[in-house]
């Protein structure tokens, strides 16, 4: 990482961990909602952006990861703490169980098959004979968490939409670096070297059909967590929370981001919160065609999502100080 | 490497064709267009399955083994038809080369364990000195699909160097080069086979060039092998003759 990189990403942390002290609890409800979704784009990108396998169905990872929470805390008590790495490792072998089949599927039917996933589970959801885990259409209210008496006692009083945001936030620092190092490495060359060329990447030597399969687990993996957080900051799930238009509304995210680029997860979180927020002010007969019109704007201006956009902006202001 | 033989069923692409590449050797592959020398390489790194017949590599056979294993064998190749990973940097391309040396998975990768940086920055260094040892050193960090296309193939070369093959298999390698980069190609080819004490296989178009560098010369023709010999014998062979000027005409 370059200096400038590091002076950036520091003063985002830190704006990060002073936001929830100048807004409102709402809107700090909303920039958790931002950083859960950024994790879940993050796991999406991984896939599509960098693997070149292309899904419509990664709301079924999100549903998973929130209902593991929602079961576990309501029928088991479990913290909710707890459950994010069991969501995490359920999402993992589903994702790689998932995977395997879908080897066989090439970008366009591969995009099928995981709509078909996508489409299906919700109903899953709502199945009668499940409905004493799920709760059936009625979903699952669960408890919000306060925060842990530890920090009162440092002085530090936080209430629980400002926790739970941190908590949230720390979770992401973690999945960020840990996503951030698997990329930048030998895994994260032939992820890409298999999207860009599966017959030279074999003849190198990596095991495609394995490399897919892991990369589908650790995606689904990280959208489950994200799922999973989702749950426990709306403390509510339903069936109709994660349809199809939800999975979408991720492709929608990575590619207004940014395709295989670790910050393009935070832009396209950002567009996918708040984007629909804004066509609602400007309309709220036709706020899908408002937010239409952002979403060809965004497309149009920035091909290679806000994080190529501001890759070139900077390439060009270094090329602008090294003319003068 | 011995008793290479081939056959390749439906369109008769390869037809009954044997013959032996001795370790340390450049032997060259001739042939008019669709005689079958891709095909055959192929079959080498298991890309097409061969109908019958077996390939031996280093005494086992090679039609059990995986597509991925290849290369961790020991045979590594460059394309007909470019197949580099174009949006990667040439440095990033080299580096995946060395795939099959490596072996750090998923888990340790994204915990960058200590092994981790220390097999990365051993991938770097030898993915560094390939790239200047092919002259690719002002471009390392280019991105391989705004290259020249001359500059795309010494990037192959590199990448299929990478993994540090005992058998390197050149498809048409001077292709799209022009006259002062097909004599420069010839040089490094030799260069890098005393280096390295590489086996090359050669297919190429360019008579010169696999005239010069080459031990051995096997010349197919229809899937069959016509000729096989030193390279005067095989230029001289009143198949190879007739093949080349039916394949002009
Ligand atoms: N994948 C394939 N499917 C069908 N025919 C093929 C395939 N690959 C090669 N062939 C055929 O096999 C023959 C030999 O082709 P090839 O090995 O590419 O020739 P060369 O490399 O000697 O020019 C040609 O007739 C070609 O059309
Ligand atoms: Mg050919």
């Amino acid at each position: 990482m370059s200096r400038r990189q590091l002076i950036v990403l520091a003063a985002v942390l830190a704006l990060a961990c002073v936001l929830p002290f100048l807004v409102s609890n709402y809107r700090t409800f909303q920039f958790n909602l931002v950083i859960i979704y950024a994790i879940a784009l993050l796991g999406l990108n991984i896939l599509t952006g960098y693997n070149g396998q292309i899904s419509l169905g990664h709301g079924a990872f999100y549903a998973m990861g929130a209902y593991c929470t929602a079961i576990l805390m309501d029928k088991f008590g479990v913290p909710y703490w707890a459950t994010l790495p069991v969501a995490g490792a359920v999402c993992l072998l589903f994702g790689f169980l998932f995977g395997l089949p879908a080897l066989r599927l090439e970008g366009l039917y591969l995009a099928l098959a995981t709509f078909a996933l996508g489409v299906s589970l919700p109903q899953l959801l709502k199945y009668h004979q499940l409905e004493n885990w799920t709760g059936g259409v009625q979903g699952i209210v669960i408890a919000k968490p306060e925060a842990p008496a530890f920090f009162g006692s440092l002085g530090l009083r936080l209430n629980p939409d400002q926790w739970l945001y941190f908590f949230t936030l720390a979770v992401a620092i973690v999945m960020f670096v840990l996503a951030w190092n698997l990329l930048r490495g030998r895994v994260g060359r032939a992820l890409v070297a298999i999207r860009d060329q599966h017959v030279a990447a074999e003849a190198m030597g990596i095991n495609s059909a394995m490399v897919k399969s892991l990369t589908f687990g650790v995606s689904a993996m990280y959208t489950g967590i994200a799922g999973s957080l989702g749950a426990i900051a709306v403390q509510f799930v339903a069936p109709d929370s994660f349809n199809i238009f939800l999975s979408i509304v991720f492709l929608v995210g990575i590619v207004v981001g940014g395709l295989a680029s670790i910050s393009g997860a935070i832009y396209g979180a950002l567009f996918i919160q708040f984007v629909p927020n804004v066509a609602d002010e400007i309309s709220k007969a036709a706020p899908w065609a408002i937010f239409g019109v952002f979403l060809i704007g965004f497309v149009y201006l920035m091909p290679m999502g806000v994080a190529g956009a501001l890759r070139m902006a900077v390439a060009r202001l270094g090329r602008k100080r090294q003319n003068t | 490497m011995r008793n290479v033989g081939v056959r390749f069923g439906g369109i008769v692409a390869l037809d009954d064709v044997s013959f032996e590449v001795t370790r340390g050797r450049i032997v060259g592959l001739i042939g008019p267009n669709g005689a079958g020398k891709t095909t055959l390489f192929n079959c080498l790194s298991r890309l097409y399955q061969c109908d019958s017949g077996d390939i031996l590599f280093d005494g086992s056979s090679l039609l059990r083994v995986s597509r991925h294993r290849i290369a961790e064998l020991g045979i590594g190749r460059t394309f007909q038809n470019l197949a580099l990973f174009r949006t990667m940097s040439v440095l990033d391309n080299v580096m995946v080369g060395r795939h099959c040396r490596t072996g750090s998975g998923f888990f340790v990768n994204s915990l960058r364990l200590p092994g981790v940086a220390r097999e990365e920055q051993a991938t770097l260094e030898k993915a560094q000195a390939l790239i200047r040892l092919l002259g690719l050193g002002p471009v390392a960090d280019a991105r391989v699909a705004d290259l020249p296309f001359g500059t795309q193939k010494r990037v192959e070369l590199a990448r299929a160097l990478a993994c540090e093959p005992k058998l390197l298999l050149l498809d048409e390698p001077a292709s799209g080069l022009n006259h002062e980069e097909v004599g420069v190609l010839g040089k490094l080819l030799g260069e890098i086979r005393d280096r390295l004490a590489l086996t090359v296989l050669l297919v190429e178009h360019h008579m010169s060039l696999v005239m010069s560098i080459s031990d051995r010369v096997v010349a197919l023709n229809f899937g069959k092998k016509i000729a096989e010999g030193n390279p005067a014998e095989v230029q001289q062979h009143p198949e190879v003759i007739q093949a080349y000027l039916g394949g002009a005409a």
